[in-house]
Formats: structure tokens, sequence, C-alpha cells
């Protein structure tokens, strides 16, 4: 007994094990399952108070609705409902999230708290642009950090993701070659172990696919590359640092071969939190590479987006960035929305207004609270603390690609886990037990069982040694042969494992 | 650095463990040629209350729709959002968390975007709806992807009272697509002049009520002479609050449905984020693009939610996806559908009428005063044909700190529309502001 308990009532004796302890109702203390909305008997209160006037809409003869039926929830009832479910998510502000190519990094507040001023949150796209130089001001400013960050001469700030950043940059690609009369190149090649985002798109601009093997190291083989260009090639797309978490080594003389094939290197940035305040993509010879504000720049992955994805751009694909963007006229800022007066070559517009506004103040609220020197000090940390891992690890657990450092990211695959009657798939549910969200599981694909975890910067060494002290003890405990810990795993989640097979089979999508 | 947990006797530690003596030994990939070895030229950290000034600074410049009479609308709205909804999304286990794929551990989320399909599928009067696309503009070019792929046809009519800014995404999207799309005249109350363009290739027609003029219009009759002809009939709705007074295009009889719903909890942001609502016909259901949650029991036989149908999407099907899509608009979509439980149907109705009349009252004054009002039937937002170009007009508004509206002619340089001011009215305008906007219109419009 320590210390301070001492005059304590003692803890009562244990009666009932903990395991076979049944509620008398079968609920769960305070895990109970939420109702959905739609389950209340009564659908017609309302959480706002506004008058019920009438209104005689003659003019809206016949296009008046009649069937309406959404349920209302007065303000207690909706705050404890959305904060019990709010309950059975994990969260970044909980434990590490350690997810390989997200870059789950801590969201500061003070990014949320600026945009919600006034004078940033409240302002409509289609104010007069007299009244809101500011937020043109912003919007330059955050362009300059993005292309001195990268070295790069342009940026297209509208795409409102990381996927749409990739369309922005293959709609300039095609755009340029078809100003050059090149539009017979019809060919994309992409690495075996890329994103899905980047052959999908590629797809969908009407692209063949093409893939390029990868070395035994778990890099682009640039032989196979050079061996696939050619005259039908548009471009290549190459994600550096790569999906294996390996900086690729070659990627100067990868933009070389593919420039002098006369096609563009897509990079897709997804991973620039590795190297960002460190290495500059346009010195590796990038023509676009799209940046995930909601990586790098840690705005809110909040459960599924909204991202931001601005693609910056060479000197080469910079006359074709789609509509609108941001000019300076010496005593202030201008929008180009139209083809008239702009350069023609444009290829169009990505989406309605300019952009994601509430991730570009997100954003440049956290570059400037890092500057430069701090930006730097990120890319270090991030690299350190997934060497950190990949070091305290490697005995217990396999590593496909040993040899060297790794960047922001570690990969291991399932080699180690076989025979055991463990698989990837349980070991991460396991890890849902143990308080950590799993890494991203089977991805790259061409990893076997692939494990890819990524800590990022800002994780303690106090929370990586403990999150590695859990790996190290599931790892052995799957050697053991305590294989019902993982297959019925996460036991203490608040769901058991769902069933997804019957979830596609008879799809329920909405309440009925 | 208060972001970076590490001190320097972590990092040494760390290093040791690792085997190397310097930081620098982890970057050893890099080619020579791009190593750096100072910072980039820009400049360095600061502290919270420096950078808190920094941002303020940007704020100040910029006339917040608080502090004016404020008008604006064509896409956007300024409506009211509880505070409720504001505090919710800022809960770390909404805001910190990501996509849901590990469904044991993100109920929460999971379950709030079923509840939103549903939610999005009632009011739009459709039987499936998806977790949310980027925008309302992306979602109308998804759609349009979607028509071809469903009819195996190659061409999109687009209607004259489309808003520019939507034209322009479908025709980027479908022109890198290879989908030939033909844009009818501008046009105040013309939706069903797409008819007029259907052909033997024709996907689908695209028609906006209320259109990018204000124009609500029962496109019943358009439905069934575009399904007729073997196309499918996309409605598009720029103003989700409308859906509270207006009928819905599922009872129109609409294919699919692409929805700007930043109108419901969605703050204006200078245009972005928002939160794409889209909803199609049952039969479509394996066609839709993005993200579905769908409805399962987990392993103790308690109800549950995952991500499904997943075979569509890009990480499982990579270059035969539906889309390339791979997120929604999370957050955004929790906003919404936190303010549209607030609201529900009594709250909906109650504030779509309170827009009605405003705007109204403020038609009949102008009508009084002598402007043109030029559109026939409409919610809350509709065009004035001014005797100037409407652009002057409204700069001339803004100098006596009033925004008076969009002129289309912002939207679109369209000849005969130079003078087409259209003018948004929201609960949050008040009798006074109604007042002012006549008064000083009068004073530089006529």
């Amino acid at each position: 007994m320590s210390m301070n308990n001492v005059g304590r009532p003692s803890a009562p004796e244990i009666t009932v094990e903990a395991t076979s302890f049944k509620t008398l109702l079968g609920g769960k203390g305070l895990l109970q399952s939420e109702k959905l909305i739609f389950e209340k008997d009564d659908y017609s209160r309302t959480g706002v108070d506004f008058a019920d006037i009438e209104v005689n809409a003659t003019d809206l003869d016949g296009l008046l609705r009649d069937d309406l039926s959404l349920p209302g929830l007065t303000e207690p009832e909706a705050m404890r409902h959305y904060v019990r479910l709010s309950q059975k998510n994990h969260a970044i502000d909980l434990a590490l999230y350690p997810l390989g190519s997200c870059t789950m990094k801590h969201n500061p507040r003070l990014n949320e708290k600026m945009a919600r001023v006034a004078g940033l949150g409240d302002i409509h796209p289609l104010q007069p642009v007299s009244t809101v130089q500011g937020a043109l001001a912003l919007m330059d400013t955050l362009a300059h950090w993005l292309k001195t960050l990268t070295g790069m001469p342009a940026v297209a700030i509208t795409p409102k993701a990381g996927a749409h950043g990739e369309l922005c940059g293959l709609l300039a690609i095609k755009a340029a070659h078809e100003a050059k009369g090149q539009g017979h190149r019809r060919t994309v090649l992409v690495p075996t172990s890329a994103h899905g985002t980047n052959p999908a798109t590629a797809a969908f601009v009407g692209y063949t696919v093409k893939e390029v093997a990868q070395t035994a190291d778990g890099r682009v083989d640039v032989a196979d590359l050079a061996a696939k260009l050619g005259p039908d090639v548009a471009a290549i797309m190459v994600t550096n640092p790569n999906t294996c978490g390996l900086f690729e080594r070659d990627i100067v003389e990868i933009a070389r071969v593919t420039h002098e094939a006369g096609a563009y290197f897509y990079c897709d940035g997804a991973n620039f939190n590795a190297i960002v305040g460190r290495v500059r993509p346009g010195d590796l010879g990038v023509d676009a590479m799209h940046i995930n504000l909601h990586k790098t720049f840690s705005t809110p992955h909040g459960g599924g987006g909204p991202g931001a994805g601005p693609v910056v751009l060479s000197e080469a694909l910079a006359p074709y960035a789609p509509k609108p963007w941001v000019v300076s006229n010496g005593s202030g800022f201008n929008l180009v929305e139209h083809d008239e007066g702009s350069s023609a070559a444009n290829f169009g517009r990505m989406c309605a207004f300019h952009g994601q506004m509430g991730m570009f103040i997100r954003a440049l609220t956290y570059m400037l609270s890092h500057g430069s020197d701090g930006l730097r000090q990120v890319a270090e940390d991030a690299v350190l603390n997934a060497n950190y891992i990949k070091a305290s690890l490697q005995d217990l657990m396999s590593v496909p690609f040993p040899e060297g450092p790794c960047m922001h990211e570690a990969l291991f695959d399932d080699s180690r886990l076989e025979g055991t009657g463990v698989t990837t798939l349980d070991f991460a549910k396991a890890m849902i037990d143990e308080g950590f969200h799993p890494m991203t599981m089977y991805f790259p694909l061409v990893v076997h069982g692939a494990m890819l975890i990524e800590p990022t910067e800002t994780e303690s060494k106090d929370e990586l040694d403990g999150f590695i002290a859990v790996l190290r003890a599931l790892a052995e405990a799957a050697k053991a042969g305590d294989v019902a810990r993982f297959k019925g795993a996460p036991y203490l989640a608040p769901a058991k494992r769902l069933d997804e097979t019957r979830a596609a089979r008879a799809p329920r999508l909405s309440y009925t | 650095m208060r972001y970076l947990p590490l001190s320097n006797g972590d990092r040494a530690a760390m290093l040791e463990k690792i085997g190397v003596d310097s930081i620098d030994a982890l970057f050893v990939d890099v080619p020579e040629s791009a190593r750096r070895t100072g910072t980039v030229d820009l400049p360095a950290f600061a502290g919270e209350l420096e950078v808190e000034a920094q941002l303020n600074a940007f704020a100040a410049r910029n006339v917040s729709p608080a502090k004016v009479p404020f008008f604006v609308g064509a896409g956007a709205y300024r409506h009211h959002i509880p505070a409720t909804v504001d505090h919710i999304i800022q809960r770390s286990e909404f805001l910190t968390s990501y996509t849901p794929y590990q469904p044991e551990i993100a109920q929460g989320t999971l379950q709030v975007l079923f509840e939103f399909q549903s939610q999005v599928a009632r009011l739009t009067g459709m039987p499936v709806a998806n977790a949310s696309l980027y925008d309302g503009s992306t979602a109308a070019a998804e759609g349009v992807l979607m028509a071809t792929r469903v009819t195996k046809r190659n061409k999109a009519v687009l209607s004259g009272g489309l808003h520019p800014h939507y034209r322009e995404t479908v025709e980027t999207l479908a022109h890198a697509v290879g989908i030939e799309t033909e844009a009818c005249a501008v046009a105040v109350d013309n939706e069903a002049d797409v008819l007029q363009h259907i052909d033997a290739n024709t996907a689908c027609v695209v028609v906006q009520t209320p259109n990018v003029f204000g124009t609500a219009t029962d496109v019943t009759e358009i439905a069934k002479a575009a399904q007729a002809a073997g196309a499918l009939l996309i409605v598009v709705i720029t103003e989700a609050m409308s859906l509270g007074l207006l009928k819905s295009p599922g009872e129109m009889g609409a294919d699919v449905v692409a929805v700007e719903g930043q109108s419901i909890g969605v703050p204006l942001s200078y245009g972005g984020p928002y939160v794409g609502l889209f909803a199609a016909k049952e039969k479509y259901l394996r066609q839709l693009p993005g993200r579905l949650c769908g409805e399962t029991v987990d392993a103790d036989g308690e109800r549950g939610f995952v991500l499904t149908l997943s075979t569509r999407e890009q990480h499982i099907r990579r270059d035969k996806a539906t889309s390339n899509i791979c997120t929604n608009s999370g957050l955004c979509a929790l906003a919404f559908s936190i303010h549209m439980s607030l609201l529900g149907q009594t709250g909906l109705k109650r504030v779509a009428k309170i827009n009605y009349a405003k705007a109204h009252a403020l038609k009949d004054q102008l009508a009084t005063a002598g402007f043109d009002i030029v559109t026939p039937r409409f919610f809350n937002e509709f065009t004035v044909k001014l005797a100037k170009p409407a652009i002057a007009v409204v700069e001339a508004l803004a100098a006596k700190n009033v925004l008076g509206g969009v002129p289309f002619a912002r939207l679109q340089n369209a000849p005969g529309f130079e003078n087409h001011l259209i003018v948004a009215v929201t609960e949050t305008v008040s009798d006074a502001d109604i007042a002012t906007l006549v008064a000083t219109l009068k004073e530089v419009a006529q």
C-alpha cells in the first residue's frame, strides 16, 4: 500500500470476476449503444428557436413540399447524442495514431482559433475584392510559403484534397502536351508501390496506366522505367519519399530520363513531411506535386476530410494552372476568375470559388508558428522518430528493406508472423486492446502483410517507448502461440469486429 | 518549439539507439545536389501571441458580413449556425480522428455518417446518398461522370440557369475524361431548354433549381422527357435550405441529385471547405462515387457501421475505380448533420419560411421603388436587372458599406446580362438591412 493511501478505506473485496459480470439490463456501463436519431418517437422537436410564421407563397404554387420527415433534437438531447458518439472514436488527442502515409500529427488549436476569426471564417467568396484584400493577401502568403519550401515557381491552390490535386496536376500535364501537339501521349507510368489514387487519377483522365517494377531495395527500378518511357508516355507519377518510407536515391536520374523522353514528372507529395524545410522537390526535377495540407501542415483530418491539396508547378506547367488565381497589382490584390484578360492556356476550373480557405488559414498559422527553422526540425524529428521505432523493433519484427535508414515511416512485413496463425489484421486489432490505433495495414501492396508505421514528429520519446513496448509484447505473444489474444481482438473496444461482408452483400445505407 | 516534444537529450539518445552519429546520417539517400545545409528563405519560428497578431492583421483587411447589410449569395449563403454545432465538431474525437478504416474504434464517426446519409436521402427525396463529396460543384461533375457510366452515352447537356462555376467545373472534368458537353444559352427561366439539345448520345441533362438567378422550377416534366429519351436528369441545388420549403428532386423524378450543403452547419469561410451532398436512385448504388457507410453487426451481434462497397474505390480498384476521390468532407458532413438534427423538420420548415418571407419583402420594396425584378418564382434569392452595369453598382454599394449581392457578370461574361444583380436574403438579414439596401440602391443605381 502506498503512503498516500494511509487512513483511507481499502479497496472492496472483489466478489465477481470482472469478465463474468453482467449488468441487470444487459447494458455496458458508460459504453451504451446509442440509438439513431431516427429511432426517436417524436420527430417534431427542434433545437433552434425560430418563429413559426405564416407565408402565402402563391408564386410557388405546386412547388411546395409536404413530405419532410427529419427528426429534431433539443439542444441537450443533441449534445448528449454527439458526445456519446464521440466517445466511441479513437483520436490523435488520445494516443499515438501511427498510420503510415497519413501523417497523423498533432492539430494545434491556434489553427482552429484563427480559422474562426470573423474576418477570416465569416467572409463570402463573392464579396467585392476590395472588401477581401486580407483574404487575398493570406492566399498569396500561403502560396509564397509553398513555393519557397518546394523551390517551385508556381502553385495552383484550389484543389480540395490530395487526389483532387493529382487530378489538377495531370490536367495541367495534359494541357501542356496538347499545346505542344503531343496529345497522342496517353500512357502514365506508376510504380507498383504507389497510392491507389495515382492509377485511379491517371485512368480517370483517360490515360492508360503502366506499372513500373521495383528493385529489391524498395525503390523505382530505373532501368525498367527507362525501358517503358517512350513517345507514348505523358507522365510518370512517383511518390517521394515513397510508400515504403524510403527516399528515391535515383530521383534526379528518374527526372532526367523522364524529361529526355518528353514526359513530365508528377510527384505525389503525400510524404512531404519527411523532407519539408530540408529538401526542395524543385531541386529534384519535379514538374508538379500536390501538398496535402492535412498531412504536412497539420490541418485536422476530421474523421475523413475536408483536406486541401494545392499543387506546385514547374515553369513548364505554370501557364496551364486552373482558375482562379490571385495576382498582386502593386497596391493590393486581385482575383483572376475569367479567361478574358488572363492566360487563355489555363485548363479550366477545379471547383466553384477559390479552394479550401479554411485550410489555408490553418496551414499558414502552422507555418508561421514553425518558421523555416521549425519546419526543418519537423522533418528531422519525424525521420528520427521513425528510425527509432525501426531500430527498436527490428530484432522482433521483420523489416523488408533493412539496409540504410528509412524516412518518416517504418515498414514491416508479416514474415515473422508466419506459422503463428496470427495475421497482420489480427496483430493490428490486438493493438487496439493495448490502447493504440493500428498502423496502416496491407499497404504498400509490394510487401506481404505490410504494416506501415508513421509516428510523426509530435510524439514524445515516452509515448514512442510505450508504443514500442506494446509491439514487442505483441510480437512475443504471437510467437508464444497466444493466438486467442489476437483472433478475438479487439476485446476492449466500443465494438467487436464488424461483419464487413454482410454490409456489402445486402447494403443498408440509410435508415428505413 | 511548442509543438515538438523531443528534447536535445532525447534526440541524442535516439540517434545512439539507431547507431548513427548525426541526423544528417538519416538523410544520406538525398542526392548531394539537393542537400541544403541552411534553412529556406522564410521567417523563423514565432510564438503564439505573434502568430495570432499576424493572422488578425489579415482579418482586419476584410469586411466581415456581420458588420454590414449583407445580401451576397450565388452558391454560398450566410445562415445562422447554432453554437452547439461548432462546439461538437471541435471535440478531439471528431476533429483529430482519421477516416474510419478501423470501425471498432470509429463507431462515432461511422454512426454520424449513417445518420448523415439518411438525412440527405430524406431531404432530397432519394433512396441512397453517399457520405459526402468535396462540394456541390464537384458533386455535379461526379454526377455527370456517373451518368455516362450508367447510360454508356457520352454527352451532357447543361442548362442555362446552372451556376457558371458549376458549369466550368463540370466542363473541365468532362472534357478531361472525353465527355462532350453542350451548354444552353444563359436564361433566367428556361430550364426546359435542355430538352431541345437531347440526342441519341445524351447521357444526362443537368438543371439547377433554384437556379443561379434564383428561379425555382418544377422539373417533373423535364425528368419524364429526359428519361423517355434515355437520358438521366441530374438536379443541382446550391441552397440546401430551399429543401425546407420546395418540393424535393426525388418527388420530381430526378435520377441524381448534387447539392451544396454549406447552408446547413458550415461557415462561409471564403468559399471552402464546403460539403457536397450526392444522392441517387437505388439502381445506381454500385455506380456511386465516393465513400458509403453501411449498417452491419459486430461479433457480439450488436448493430454497428462500416465503410462499405469499397470495391468501387481507388484504394481497392486503383485504375478501375468509379472515381479517384479518396476522401469525403467528413467534418463538414458532421456539422451539417448536427445542424440538421437541431433543426429537424420543424426548425427547417420555419427557417425556410423566414428566408422566403424576408426575400419577398425585399423584392416587394424594390419593385415598389421601380426596380426590374426578373426572377418569376424564388425561395430566398432573386435577380434585379439594373439600369447600369451591376459590377460598378456593387462597388458603389460597398463604398457605402452595403454588400448588395453578386453581379452575374462576376460569374460569367454573357452579353445582355451585364446589369443583372443576384440578391440573396437569409434569416440573418434584418428589416433595417433591407431598408438600407433599398435606399442605397436607389441612390447609386437609379
